[in-house]
């Protein structure tokens, strides 16, 4: 069995309508976010790996299994929807362990990991109480509980901070950073860039049912050419360095720091800018305090290839 | 053990529901009825005949055509189409269960609560009609042919669920509302005696009628309603209504290996 989740060459349209498009990936283990407007794709590929849709083109393989094979791959996958609905009358500690009694556990073991599940949720004592009674940020911790309770090695999460206090949005976040560690698969959806920036290991851009761009953040922040790199110095004279800079003709753009104690630097070759960078230092012309990649983030990244209207760049 | 725990889940999720409140009273308005006739009526041992010819009235007039179809129509078409709309069958799809077992045990569960239900309906007009004749009621049902009859009427009122409710559960599968789909069925149920021998194979209540212990006479207003047919044996039209139920339950296992959820076009 491998490690990877594998698209290859996906598409599935509703209709006439597209839901994406020729979609090739292969993803590795640890935290990978999907990142894109409403409506680009994002729950479909979820949903196209687990099953819940069907391609209209292409094969779709995880950890080797396929999504038709319910009873293996299920039973090493999790999938937190994005759907705030639940059965009538249920607890959530009922929730929880009416999902691994159907992945055939003794009781005993299935009681053990529900109360884990919710633990590790943060629910403790809420799990006793009706569903129909819980706020939102504890329903979204509850189909957490319920998708992870089973210790799946891939875990699917479809925009699972919504909802969330920033305290509970932390406690998450450590548990996705967790369970990456631990070599799952963690598969998000996240509107939210800086989060994204903070867990993901790798970013999928999609937009239009099309893939943009994949690969570690700065990977693909250095594969986006046709925008010069910005970065942030700081430094005693910012305007000699800006002007410095202009005359060896590597910079395309300069605008100085708020403060007045930097200046962001927008370049075409990053490369020979810091090789420049070094010879001015060591000309002792101005003293460098910090040097730092000003648009190496996902909401970058996003603007850059999205844009904010959504439609590719 | 997967089936019987997730038949176990739907058992007690649904079985006792305020929403299916409609079902129960479709169930038991005959078993109101019987009890006032009980206590308000005259009861001779002569009238013995009369109200085991009412009752089997009741049961293949009522029961069959009405209260069991509608009752099944209501419990399976929210076994699948009632969760898709309520946005819960995801939960399901995403456990390791085949979508086959899934299906039949989700049949297996509404089956159990409408032959629980229907069954109790039946059991209880049974032993009011007869309760009123005092001595004679029972020396009828226990020393007479009272006991079959019973047991007939339990039988058919299984074959009836599970007829109907594979019906409806394949129904709740092809159309995203079945009930216009259930009433062309009824209709079909009703004009059914008058087709050829080849289409009347493909009713439930056509395999019914020749189990029924005790023939509705055609006189009166039960003349509107039955229709003389070609009379066949109860062993073939058990069999033969048990291979149409398990030809409409293979085709349902076939469509929701391809169900896909997307509930906002529900």
């Amino acid at each position: 069995m491998n490690d990877r989740i594998i698209f290859e060459d996906v598409s599935k349209f509703y209709g006439e309508v597209l839901g994406v498009n020729r979609i090739s990936l292969s993803i590795p283990p640890g935290i990978t976010t999907l990142v894109g407007p409403n409506g680009s794709g994002k729950t479909t590929i979820m949903n196209l790996m687990t099953g819940l849709v069907q391609p209209s083109n292409g094969h779709i393989s995880v950890l080797g299994l396929s999504p038709g094979d319910q009873t293996e791959l299920f039973s090493i996958l999790g999938y937190c929807t994005q759907f705030d609905t639940f059965p009538r009358g249920l607890t959530g500690w009922q929730f929880v362990l009416d999902g691994l009694m159907l992945h055939g556990l003794e009781m005993d073991l299935a009681v053990d990991l529900a109360a884990q599940a919710i633990e590790r949720a943060q629910l403790g004592d809420a799990a006793g109480r009706k569903i129909a009674g819980y706020s939102k940020g504890m329903r979204q911790k509850i189909r957490l509980a319920q998708a992870i309770a089973h210790h799946p090695r891939v875990l699917v999460l479809d925009e699972p901070l919504n909802g969330l206090d920033p305290m509970a949005r932390a406690e998450s976040i450590a548990l996705f950073q967790e369970l990456g560690r631990q070599g799952m698969h963690v598969l998000i959806s996240s509107h939210i860039l800086d989060e994204v920036d903070r867990i993901s290991d790798r970013v999928i851009l999609i937009t239009g049912g099309y893939l943009i761009a994949e690969g570690n953040i700065h990977q693909v922040r250095q594969e986006v050419h046709e925008k010069p790199m910005q970065v942030l110095i700081r430094c005693d004279h910012p305007e000699l360095l800006a002007s410095k800079m202009f005359a060896i003709n590597h910079c395309v753009e300069a605008r100085l720091h708020a403060d007045g104690k930097g200046v962001f630097l927008r370049t075409a070759d990053i490369d020979q800018f810091y090789s420049m960078l070094n010879g001015i230092a060591a000309d002792g012309l101005v003293k460098i305090d910090a040097v730092a990649p000003a648009d190496d983030n996902a909401s970058a990244i996003y603007q850059y290839l999205i844009g904010t209207d959504g439609s590719p760049s | 053990m997967q089936a019987q725990r997730l038949t176990r889940i739907e058992l007690r999720r649904n079985l006792f529901s305020w929403k299916a409140a409609w079902i129960y009273c479709l169930a038991f308005i005959p078993t109101v009825i019987i009890s006032i006739h009980m206590l308000v009526g005259r009861h001779p041992s002569f009238a013995i005949g009369e109200d085991t010819n009412i009752l089997a009235g009741i049961v293949q007039l009522y029961y069959i055509r009405l209260g069991v179809f509608f009752g099944c129509l209501g419990i399976f078409s929210r076994l699948i189409r009632g969760e898709m709309i309520e946005r819960n069958l995801h939960y399901y799809l995403l456990s390791p269960v085949r979508r086959e077992v899934l299906l039949l045990a989700k049949f297996a569960a509404g089956s159990i609560s409408a032959v629980f239900l229907f069954g109790s309906a039946i059991a209880a007009d049974f032993a009011l009609m007869y309760a009123g004749f005092g001595t004679a009621g029972g020396d009828y049902i226990f020393n007479g042919p009272g006991m079959g009859q019973l047991v007939a009427y339990l039988l058919i009122v299984v074959l009836a669920c599970l007829g109907y409710g594979a019906m409806f559960l394949m129904l709740s599968m092809m159309f995203r509302n079945p009930a216009p789909a259930a009433m062309l069925v009824l209709g079909w149920e009703t004009i059914n005696p008058v087709l050829p021998s080849l289409l009347q194979k493909i009713s439930v209540a056509s395999y019914l009628r020749h189990l029924m212990p005790v023939s509705v006479s055609s006189d009166g207003i039960f003349a509107l309603l039955t229709v003389e047919t070609e009379p066949v044996s109860g062993w073939a039209a058990t069999a033969g209504l048990l291979a149409l139920i398990a030809i409409v339950l293979t085709y349902s296992c076939y469509r929701i290996r391809t169900l896909e959820i997307r509930y906002s076009t529900e």
